[in-house]
């Protein structure tokens, strides 16, 4: 569908990716734990290493929930979105197939949140 | 000499002679040019005289009543005033409802008073037009009273005074912004379903019913008596939003999808805004009236349920989103006082962890929910802030693209599962907090690629305090963004602590001491 109006309609999207001057959006979410209530965005260069994301941006982040120190990073499912996929830590998010405004998602087996509540 | 007295005229003969033998067909312009925007939505009006005007309420008698509510609303708040009211309060942490519901409301009131002076310009038919234009003097007044009931409260407690510098670009303010920026630049007869009917008639209640009936039982006797003097002007509005309905419906049976359309999108906007109403209810008021579960389900799930089978008579079916509030009054007030628990740097209101009795209070009120998924988690919050680690997430939240809350609700039938959606645009990935948001979006997407999501203009260097430069080599996008809202940092951090929490005590104690 398309909005009705009495002019000519075309508006830019505010979030463009030419808005972030070289740098892209990316939300990121601990999946089961929502103690922190929402996803979390930074907006990064696209050539940022992926081991950044988990090293710096989800350990500042997460590492003081107490499920943070027993996860099994081997055992980490990752997805992008719905999709799941399998980073190269090594690699940028351009060549792990990140683009702007993707949801990074990670579930971490048998840790569910404060005495098993999902938070 | 016999006097030649004309008598006086009845009630309706006055009304019509004040509003509709005023009114006029233009001859020099066509009607459609004088009045473009009426058509554009699709409605079809064969017969604007077939509007009834349930209150036929003139001008005259209009200003007379509204002075008279005007004047005892002002002698009450200036008794409270003299008799420093704001110390009678249940409990200091009460004004942080004042600071949430005040600092909120106001700029939205003065938007409604636009959307009715706009809308009441674009009405052919002058029953629907007088009525707009009471609605927008009264939408003026309640933004004036709101104000003038925040300035004594300003004089002793931090955090109210830059409530219209921070609507635009605080971060949750933005859902009420959007809401009121969706429904005004839309066309007339949306609007009306948007803010006269859905909000003011099916949703106004649980509005009002934390605010009014949450000061009256906490001791503010102000801020109660501005509600209830707002609210005597809400049966008017109500009426205005129910008549534009049926109105609508009996002009012709097209109109009818269309009308359902907005019921459904405008019903879910407007639960997604009251969602930070419920938490006050729940978490805010130290008095609490009833849980914001059963508000929902007396006064929507009943009472609005009621509503929509006495419209069924035209068609309409009860809004798409009701399963789905009636699941989600189990969490949202939970997940939202979460929400802004957890970011204690970036409210101008302070935030706290129930006590003990009150968390007994929240399960037993929501048996279904609330141990088995809140309260750990908010013992442990607790817990956490007694050994001197008050919980602070400090990253930048993720918004929905349609109604700006931040992505924070559960997935619908898994309490455990952040709920997301998403559409791809042009190219571009926009995120939504539910299916019902991603079905708006779908409605109109030229208008939502054009949201303000307050993290997102942070990270494009859109939000530097003033005298700073975004193009420095060494600015931080989101760094200022504290005083880039003139966020007052005495008003932000957890209640426990803060110096309103001290100076309430300290004052109440020489009220009531020697």
């Amino acid at each position: 569908m398309t909005v009705k109006a009495l002019a000519d309609y075309q508006f830019k999207s505010s979030d463009a990716l030419e808005n972030y001057q070289g740098k892209q959006l990316l939300y990121i979410n601990w999946e089961k734990h929502r103690m922190f209530s929402r996803p979390f965005v930074v907006a990064l260069p696209p050539e940022t290493m992926f081991s950044v994301i988990v090293d710096k941006y989800i350990t500042d982040c997460y590492s003081c929930h107490p499920d943070f120190a027993r996860i099994d990073w081997s055992a980490v499912v990752w997805q992008n979105s719905n999709t799941v996929f399998t980073p190269d830590p090594g690699k940028s998010l351009k060549e792990n197939g990140i683009g702007h405004k993707d949801l990074i998602r990670f579930t971490t087996p048998g840790l569910n949140g404060i005495a098993d509540t999902g938070y | 000499m016999d006097m030649k007295t004309s008598k006086k005229l009845g009630l309706k003969e006055r009304y019509t002679m004040m509003t509709r033998d005023l009114a006029w067909d233009t001859t020099y312009q066509p009607m459609d040019k004088v009045f473009p925007q009426v058509g554009y939505e699709g409605i079809k009006i064969h017969d604007w005289d077939k509007w009834e005007d349930p209150f036929r309420l003139t001008m005259d008698a209009y200003w007379k009543y509204q002075a008279e509510k005007e004047r005892k609303l002002y002698a009450i708040l200036d008794a409270f005033n003299q008799n420093n009211g704001h110390l009678s309060v249940t409990d200091g942490r009460y004004i942080n409802v004042l600071k949430l519901f005040l600092g909120s409301t106001p700029p939205l009131e003065l938007m409604a008073a636009r959307g009715f002076s706009m809308v009441g310009r674009q009405m052919v038919g002058a029953g629907p037009r007088v009525a707009c234009q009471m609605q927008a003097v009264d939408e003026y007044r309640h933004f004036q009273t709101q104000i003038h009931s925040i300035s004594n409260y300003n004089k002793f407690y931090h955090g109210m005074d830059e409530f219209a510098h921070q609507q635009s670009r605080m971060w949750y303010l933005s859902d009420g912004k959007s809401f009121f920026d969706d429904a005004i630049t839309a066309g007339p007869f949306e609007f009306m379903v948007a803010i006269g009917f859905a909000f003011e008639y099916v949703l106004t209640n649980i509005l009002f019913v934390p605010f009014i009936s949450g000061a009256a039982y906490n001791g503010d006797m102000a801020a109660m008596t501005v509600g209830f003097s707002a609210q005597s002007d809400e049966a008017r509005h109500m009426t205005l939003g129910l008549e534009c309905i049926k109105f609508m419906l009996e002009q012709d049976p097209d109109n009818l999808t269309i009308v359902q359309r907005w019921i459904d999108k405008w019903t879910w906007r407007g639960t997604r805004k009251l969602a930070s109403v419920g938490m006050m209810m729940d978490y805010m008021l130290p008095k609490r009236i009833m849980s914001f579960k059963e508000a929902w389900e007396i006064y929507f799930e009943q009472n609005g349920a009621a509503l929509f089978t006495d419209l069924a008579r035209y068609g309409v079916t009860i809004p798409k989103c009701f399963a789905q509030t009636v699941e989600e009054k189990e969490h949202v007030t939970h997940q939202s006082w979460l929400g802004f628990y957890m970011k204690p740097e970036s409210t101008p209101f302070h935030t706290w962890i129930p006590g003990p009795e009150e968390l007994d209070w929240l399960s037993e009120k929501y048996p279904n929910t609330f141990d088995k998924y809140y309260r750990p988690m908010y013992e442990y919050l607790d817990a956490q802030e007694k050994a001197g680690n008050r919980f602070n997430n400090k990253t930048q939240p993720m918004n929905c693209q349609v109604c700006v809350n931040t992505i924070k609700y559960n997935e619908p039938g898994d309490p455990m599962e952040m709920c997301f959606r998403e559409t791809v645009y042009h190219g571009e990935k926009f995120h939504f907090c539910s299916g019902h948001c991603q079905e708006i979006f779908a409605e109109e997407p030229e208008k939502y690629i054009q949201t303000y999501i307050s993290s997102h203009q942070a990270l494009q260097g859109n939000c530097a305090p003033e005298g700073g430069d975004t193009r420095a080599p060494d600015f931080n996008p989101g760094q200022h963004i504290a005083d880039y809202w003139r966020l007052d940092p005495r008003a932000t951090g957890d209640f426990n602590g803060s110096e309103d929490q001290k100076n309430f005590a300290a004052w109440r104690d020489q009220a009531t001491k020697n």
